[in-house]
């Protein structure tokens, strides 16, 4: 049997967009994955052993039946074009086309736009919003960066290859002796597999790290700090302080440890506010770990074509953005969404109970190309072929290096790209309501 | 292609590259070019009655940051400004936001309302350049195409450091060719590299950390590469020490370096070998910001007798704005200045970037001595060839102000009622207010679309209205039989701001100022090989340097056509 | 009777592999219950609780309860604090308050633990039914 083997594959799993994969192809089948970490051989193979949906389904009256994919994109479109505040989310497991797509359908249904940044780093959005954010590609910390900090993030667990392609251990122009020329710093709640391979682990209290970014920016700036804040003694807060100080490039990364605990964006606030304060000293930046793989481009795609990263508002025509109102969460706890359309995402699963119940009393349509809880309370199930693997595009990494997805394996038969999908739903709503369905030129 | 056929009938037309003069006649559009007015029947094609009106090509910025990573990181982080100009959805166009950093739609319909068909994105970095053609492709209406940042590029440091110019115009070549990117460009050379260490350079005869190679040396081993490669358009670049007390002088040195370096172009009839963008942003002099004062005096009298240079303005027009450059040490210092929220993305291996937000007010003498200086350069230059129509947008303010500047430039009247409102010491520290000269409606369609044509390489079909050129045509409502742009600025602002009709490509765009459709695309870029043998050369060693040090795999690194609407290659054969 | 024990803790959400590996196409599988329908716990408070490696425990805050399995931590120490992987499991029970950001409250919510034995972790479609019918 004549095997194909795809190199330098894209993996479409985390915001580490790898893009060394190799991708082992029998028979239009992916049976073997090399250098992916196990979450990105995860993915790929689930293609061929996961609960894949091949057909069009629609689901009345509690009973599930197999329809045409026309009757289904009817039943789609006159579901969205029925409603007041139609909710348009997920997003950021699929390519940049399909989320342009998203954006002009939105647009004519009025609806409301929101990608599952709303449920990560939208936080780190409000505050690179408040304060800005000094970063850099993943290239520039591998090549020169002598200190790595890991603040509530654990790679190791949410992005395997982070710490091994761009951070800790590969060499670097000026850093030839690769991790031997490196410090690395974690601070978390618990002692991570991340925080096991540190130089330094620093456990901060849950839900303090707000007081410690404060007294390390106290400390920086030569104030008198306590004896211990947020967990944490003033012996360490003053060594990492001085390591931060002294370093000759050092990287700050960050995950849900502070967008998700007690402050939220305040916590992301403070530590880009510390960076920026280091810059007086020495080169200093800051990025946060994306999860999805292409929750940056549904941010990037968002912001060129609405002005505004997610949480979009379309309401009044024109877009407006005001996460707390705007965002998913919001229409969803507030009851204010009467349908949803939700793409490459499973918000039953993401969401919190509180949400997930409106959630399950609207009517929902779903893109996806797995069965999950999301797909369970859905009316209208539409199959997709699989951004990434079956189909070409445009994924942002995260530090928003946009690269080529590629295309290994042919969907399974019915199986369209999402921006296809998308395509004759926003064909079929403009019919519906009356207006010239507009031109997407990107996608 | 369209065979619409349209006769604008008896405006005064302005075609400076026909060297004509607002003469009477008629212009004649068929299939998206201009045509022999004889050749199309006046029953068959849409008339325009043009009486009394301005009639001039589609206008063409050389120099505008309207898409990519910075741009949209502008927009990103500026809700604010998202919300200061919205329009809705309907009548089959897209939503529009923002006023400095608006969204891709805005910017191509409000480009349109102002008459211009053709815009260059200022700068992008090689490794993001994808973003910059995503968004392009999705900006309607406007022809564009980008300059590729090099200048801090470690290959390119590298090659020119050994002397190995045939290399590194293989490699320049490669990289255009790779990232569809219409020429090169250089921010703050050397500067940028000092910056992946939080350091900076003082001077073009500073060097470079570790690279040991001096900015002096990068420009003018990318001016030799340009014209060795016969590129439609000059090395275009942002100067050292930008924004600076004193920087008039580095200004002047840079000017220097392209002393007696060649101009070659293989495509167009430029006759410079140096732009200088944003002259105004380094046409200071003074010790510090308490001494701060225009100089813009002093960069017209050097161009003056240096035809191989050739500037845009980036004319601040006092507004709160949004500054975004690839020179990321001045954003940090500008930050440090004004306190606002700090964006900074360095690129591994090739550039930086910063975005700061920025009000620019009359009332504070360095701002009133920046949009002085601005002014001072184009009004004391005495060709306007060498001048072109820039707000470095939205860095010294947004590029929907063009017709304010064109109001300063028309009427010593209107520069007199705004030094008014400016800080009482500006007539100390700038000539503008000796100064008589007033734009004719010729001159402003020099600057604002015949010498950006012909400093890109592309005035054979650009910025004309000659048989044969691009059917892009801009109509305004300003009669200069009846009204006198001098004594009546404002007039003129308010008939620049919406044209009565943009033409593009034969397609009717603007109506009455507003859009009222699209036209097809076109992305320029250079498609070029220097010398395929030394090509393959380059590009072997060029693995080792992907393998170890880029972050992304060399066969994923270029951009294929796919990603552009309407690609447009320029070919040039080099050797 | 005695009284049962019970172990107060903040609780927080995350990712791990398990979680990951299990979300891509087998969350309707009982892979997805195992990785991400348990708690992770201190040892120290797992004795306390007197639960064991794999006991069913429910998880109580003021948003709701779920029963999941108890995991020894491979992160401690951390007393007092107890991990959930994000899914079905943690946001039957997380605050979804949103502090007018549009955010949840995922991490960071007050809990109870308290052994429970003999009773079944729900899988992610009986969770579902569950949260459904009430």
């Amino acid at each position: 049997m004549p095997e194909r083997v795809v190199s330098d594959v894209v993996c479409p799993f985390c915001g580490c967009l790898c893009d060394d994969i190799e991708v082992v192809v029998r028979e239009n089948r992916i049976v073997e994955v090399r250098e992916a970490c196990a979450l990105g051989t995860a993915k790929f193979m689930s293609l061929s052993v996961g609960e894949r949906i091949t057909k069009p389904l629609l689901r009345v009256d509690g009973s599930v039946r197999q329809v045409s994919l026309e009757e289904a994109l009817k039943e789609a479109a006159k579901m969205l074009a029925d409603a007041e505040r139609p909710l348009l989310y997920g997003w950021s497991s699929t390519e940049c086309g399909a989320q342009a797509v998203g954006v002009a359908l939105a647009e004519v249904l009025g609806g409301v736009l929101d990608n599952t940044s709303s449920v990560c780093h939208g936080p780190t959005v409000l505050a690179t919003q408040d304060v800005g954010c000094p970063s850099c590609t993943l290239g520039q910390v591998k090549n020169r960066a002598d200190l790595i900090i890991y603040w509530g993030c654990n790679p190791m667990q949410a992005h395997p290859r982070h710490m091994s392609r761009y951070t800790t251990f590969p060499r670097g122009f000026f850093r030839e002796r690769g991790v031997k020329d490196k410090k690395i710093v974690v601070i978390d709640v618990r002692h991570t597999e991340t925080a096991r391979l540190a130089d330094r682990f620093i456990q901060v209290e849950l839900g303090k790290d707000y007081e410690l970014l404060a007294a390390m920016r106290a400390a920086l700036k030569e104030y008198e700090i306590p004896e211990k804040v947020a967990g944490v003694s003033r012996k360490d807060i003053l060594e990492v302080v001085e390591l931060m100080k002294n370093c000759q490039f050092g990287a700050l990364f960050f995950g849900m440890g502070l967008t998700m605990s007690f402050g939220k964006h305040r916590n992301v606030d403070n530590a880009i506010s510390l960076v920026k304060d280091l810059n007086a000293y020495t080169k200093f930046i800051i990025m946060p770990m994306r999860g999805h793989y292409n929750v940056a481009g549904a941010n990037t795609v968002f912001t060129w074509e609405t002005g505004f990263p997610y949480a979009v508002d379309f309401s009044r025509g024109y877009p407006r953005y005001n996460p707390g109102e705007t965002a998913a969460n919001d229409v969803l706890q507030n009851e204010e969404c009467d349908a949803a359309l939700i793409v490459a995402s499973d918000p039953v699963s993401h969401f919190p109970a509180k949400a997930v119940k409106h959630l399950a009393s609207i009517p929902v349509i779903s893109i996806d190309f797995h069965h999950t809880p999301t797909t369970e309370i859905s009316k209208v199930v539409i199959p997709a072929a699989v951004a990434g693997v079956e189909v070409e595009g445009t994924a942002y990494r995260m530090d928003t290096v946009p690269i080529r997805l590629k295309k290994v394996v042919e969907p399974p038969e019915g199986c369209l790209p999402d921006r296809e999908i998308l395509r004759m739903l926003l064909e079929k709503v403009c019919e519906i309501k009356g207006v010239e369905t507009p031109v997407v030129k990107h996608a | 292609m369209t065979k619409h056929m349209i006769l604008i009938k008896n405006g005064f037309v302005y075609d400076p590259i026909n060297k004509i003069d607002g003469e009477k006649m008629d212009i004649a559009i068929k299939e998206g070019k201009i045509v022999d007015p004889k050749k199309v029947k006046e029953k068959e094609a849409k008339v325009i009655d043009a009486r009394g009106k301005v009639v001039m090509p589609g206008g063409v910025d050389i120099h505008s940051h309207v898409a990519g990573p910075k741009v949209n990181a502008g927009r990103l982080f500026r809700p604010e400004d998202g919300r200061r100009q919205v329009r809705p959805f309907g009548q089959g166009l897209r939503a529009e936001t923002g006023f400095s950093v608006p969204n891709v739609f805005a910017t191509g319909y409000r480009y349109a309302q102002l008459g211009y068909t053709t815009v260059m994105e200022a700068a992008t970095p090689p490794l993001k350049t994808r973003h910059t053609h995503e968004e392009m492709s999705d900006t309607p209406i406007l022809d564009q195409g980008a300059y590729l940042i090099l200048d801090n590029n470690w290959v390119i440091m590298e090659y020119l450091k050994a002397g190995e110019y045939e290399k590194c115009a293989a490699f320049v070549a490669w990289m255009l060719r790779s990232m569809k990117c219409f020429g090169i460009k250089s921010v703050n050379p050397g500067g940028d590299e000092n910056w992946g260490w939080g350091k900076n350079i003082s001077s073009v005869r500073d060097r470079v950390i570790y690279f040991d190679i001096s900015p002096a040396e990068i420009i003018q081993g990318l001016i030799r590469v340009n014209e060795m490669l016969g590129l439609p358009h000059s090395f275009h670049i942002h100067c050292n020490n930008l924004g600076l007390p004193g920087s008039y002088t580095t200004t002047l040195e840079t000017f220097g370096l392209s002393d007696g370096m060649p101009i070659s172009p293989k495509v167009g009839e430029r006759s410079q070998n140096l732009h200088v963008a944003h002259i105004q942003f380094y046409s200071y002099g003074g010790e510090d910001w308490k001494t701060f004062e225009s100089k813009g005096d002093e960069v017209a009298k050097y161009l003056n007798n240096h035809s191989n240079i050739t500037v845009c303005l980036g004319q601040v027009t006092f507004d709160e704005t949004t500054t975004m450059t690839a020179d990321g040490p001045f954003e940090y210092l500008l930050q440090s200045i004004n306190k606002l929220k700090w964006i900074n993305r360095d690129v591994e291996l090739e550039t930086s970037s910063g975005i700061v937000p920025y009000i620019y007010r009359p009332r504070s003498l360095v701002n009133a001595v920046q949009w002085a200086a601005g002014l001072e350069v184009a009004l004391l230059t005495k060709n306007p060839w060498q001048i072109m129509m820039s707000t470095d947008h939205p860095n010294a303010g947004p590029f929907t102000r063009y017709p304010r500047v064109v109001k300063w430039l028309v009427s010593k009247k209107a520069r007199e009622e705004t030094i008014a409102k400016c800080h009482e010491t500006l007539p100390n520290r700038s000539s503008i207010a000796s100064i008589d000269r007033e734009y004719t409606l010729y001159e402003v369609a020099v600057v604002t679309r015949a010498s950006a044509a012909e400093a890109l390489g592309i005035s054979g079909f650009k910025g004309h209205l000659g048989v044969g050129a691009d059917a892009d045509v801009a109509i305004y409502d300003f009669n200069p039989e009846k009204q006198d742009p001098s004594r009546e600025p404002e007039a003129l602002e308010k008939a620049l701001s919406r044209a009565l009709y943009t033409i593009k490509r034969g397609h009717i765009v603007v109506e009455n100022g507003e859009v009222v459709g699209d036209a097809p695309k076109r992305v320029f870029w250079a498609d070029i090989c220097f010398d395929e043998e030394l090509e393959k050369q380059v590009l072997d060693e060029l693995h080792e340097t992907f393998a170890k040090y880029y972050t992304v795999s060399m066969s994923n690194y270029p951009i294929s056509e796919e990603y552009l609407v309407g690609s447009t290659p320029i070919k040039i054969t080099s050797k | 009777m005695t009284e049962l024990k019970r172990l107060e803790v903040s609780l927080i959400t995350g990712r791990t592999i398990e979680q990951g590996e299990a979300i891509e196409g087998r969350k309707m599988a009982q892979g997805y219950v195992e990785a991400a329908g348990v708690v992770y716990l201190d040892p120290e408070d797992m004795e306390e609780l007197g639960v064991w490696e794999g006991d069913v425990v429910r998880v109580e805050t003021d948003f709701g309860s779920v029963l999941v399995y108890a995991r020894r931590s491979p992160d401690a120490p951390h007393r007092g604090v107890a991990f959930i992987p994000m899914g079905p499991w943690a946001n039957a029970i997380i605050n979804p308050s949103t502090d007018s950001i549009g955010m949840p409250s995922f991490k960071g919510v007050k809990a109870v633990v308290t052994p429970a034995l003999g009773e079944e972790v729900l899988d992610a479609r009986s969770l579902l039914a569950k949260l459904r019918g009430g």
